[in-house]
């Protein structure tokens, strides 16, 4: 029998060091230091205002670091400064080899066009030009995300809130992706519709062993999503590790007062 | 297979003062492969406690927890999360209290699942998860639904058939056979007997005295573990 072991030692996708950031004066976060490995994916829990979705920017080279820097190992095996690669480098890295989903679906989608034109711009953006092609792509993306095909050609602004986040996702996954930044995609879902995208996500890291970076201040996503926390406060990483072993041995009073205030049903 | 060396366990409740709860000191004890060790003691001596630091779901604040990985040693006390989640891939399962599975999955394909991600076959792991159903007495129609709805007995026979479907060289369990009536806890005993002629090393807690009896090689008492504070 093969025993794979999937956590073997290897170079790792992205390797964060001393990140910080200040605006003006405030501190929007503080010396953040990771590495994430090839399936692996990283939760980033704390309230509003602890610098998680600060951090979330910079790894995806939205904005720039005070300090700090960002490795990230490429397709060809080479690990390069994020912040070294000229803007049209990273532009293609966000086009392509990584995914961003915003909690607002409305900002990660283009909400005037078909749902089928958002899956498929990505793909048109990496030089895909035959339209059957690209339509089927499209499909066979909505019926992963389980939006029914008959939906193709119809705008995100007549989707539920659900199936614009389904749809946001599959229109990062097209390219297929090796790194995905998620910024409370359940956010301002009702919890039957954060069942469903929660099975989709979990799903689809588990089938195309994804590696996340998920900002959320929900425990029980990153129980279910991830293998490891980060518990944030004030800009500052306060306590770290296995994703189990934080939730149910937290440490640090404020991580032990966030678990110890979510409602058990 | 595991060794404990001087293993010390306190909780640091800030939200009640900082109250310090101390919960075994000093633990030191090994399992070998094919044998069962039974952690005794009262309710609140710590023994699910060192269950879980081993399994590295409570951290171990001092002391080391010596896993064999393919002849090289692994403290766990120590070891980085990527290392602790290829050790409960590869080397330890554990049947816990009571059964925390992800929302919406069937029964056999929690069980099946635990086995594929062992590195059984995709085919032989629904084999292995179907007997282990039968076994342990699951009614078919209840295979294809997610164990939330499950009475408390059912739970933990899918708990534990998750537990037993692979081939994990140290098995911890933690009152598996708490909310079985008396077929099933002889099926328990008898999976328990085929995993240590298959050179398992298991570590476990039973209250219910006939099956101690029955699996047990030793019997570490884990009350003599309490710090003097």
């Amino acid at each position: 029998m093969r025993q794979p072991d999937q956590y073997h030692n290897e170079a790792p996708l992205l390797s964060v060091s001393g990140l910080t950031k200040f605006y003006g004066a405030r501190l929007g976060c503080k010396d953040v230091s990771f590495d994430l490995f090839a399936g692996e994916v990283l939760a980033v829990v704390g309230e509003s205002g602890s610098g998680k979705s600060t951090l979330l920017s910079m790894l995806a080279a939205h904005s720039q670091p005070s300090s700090g820097t960002v490795t990230y190992l490429m397709r060809d095996g080479i690990a390069r400064s994020v912040f070294g690669l000229s803007a049209a480098q990273q532009r293609l890295l966000l086009r392509t080899d990584w995914g961003f989903v915003h909690q607002d679906p409305a900002r990660g989608l283009r909400m005037g066009v078909s749902a089928g034109a958002n899956v498929g711009e990505r793909l048109m953006a990496i030089g895909e030009r035959h339209y059957g092609n690209i339509r089927d792509t499209a499909l066979d993306w909505l019926s992963r995300v389980e939006i029914d095909a008959d939906r193709i050609d119809d705008a995100p602004h007549s989707f539920s809130g659900g199936m614009r986040q389904r749809l946001q996702i599959a229109r990062n996954l097209v390219t297929q992706p090796r790194l995905m930044f998620m910024d409370e995609p359940t956010g301002g879902l009702d919890v039957s519709v954060q069942a469903r995208l929660l099975d989709v996500l979990r799903a689809l890291v588990a089938d195309l062993g994804l590696s996340m970076v998920i900002v959320t201040h929900d425990l029980a996503v990153a129980r279910l999503l991830s293998h490891r926390i980060m518990v944030m406060r004030r800009g500052e990483v306060i306590e770290t590790g296995l994703t189990d072993q934080v939730l149910d041995d937290p440490r640090e009073p404020y991580t032990q007062l966030l678990v110890s205030s979510v409602l058990q049903v | 297979m595991l060794e404990l060396k001087n293993v010390s366990k306190n909780f640091t409740m800030h939200l009640q003062g900082g109250l310090q709860l101390s919960v075994v000191s000093g633990v030191s004890m090994t399992v070998r492969p094919g044998e069962c060790v039974v952690l005794g003691g009262a309710s609140g001596a710590g023994k699910s406690s060192l269950l879980k630091m081993i399994y590295g779901n409570y951290r171990c604040d001092d002391g080391e927890i010596t896993l064999q990985d393919n002849n090289t040693p692994v403290d766990i006390a120590k070891a980085t999360p990527r290392k602790i989640l290829s050790l409960r891939q590869r080397k330890m399962a554990y049947v816990s209290q009571f059964l925390r599975v992800i929302p919406r999955v069937s029964a056999l394909e929690v069980v099946a699942g635990a086995a594929r991600s062992f590195g059984v076959g995709a085919s032989e792991a629904e084999t292995r998860a179907v007997g282990l159903l039968r076994t342990l007495n699951i009614p078919e129609r209840l295979w294809a639904l997610p164990p939330a709805t499950f009475s408390g007995g059912e739970q933990q026979r899918v708990n534990i058939a998750r537990g037993f479907v692979a081939d994990h060289p140290l098995l911890l369990l933690d009152e598996p056979t708490a909310s079985l009536d008396a077929a099933n806890r002889a099926a328990v005993v008898e999976l328990i007997d085929r995993k240590k002629r298959a050179g398992t090393a298991i570590l476990g807690i039973f209250h219910d005295e006939d099956v101690r009896d029955r699996v047990a090689d030793r019997v570490i008492d884990v009350t003599r573990f309490k710090s003097a504070a």
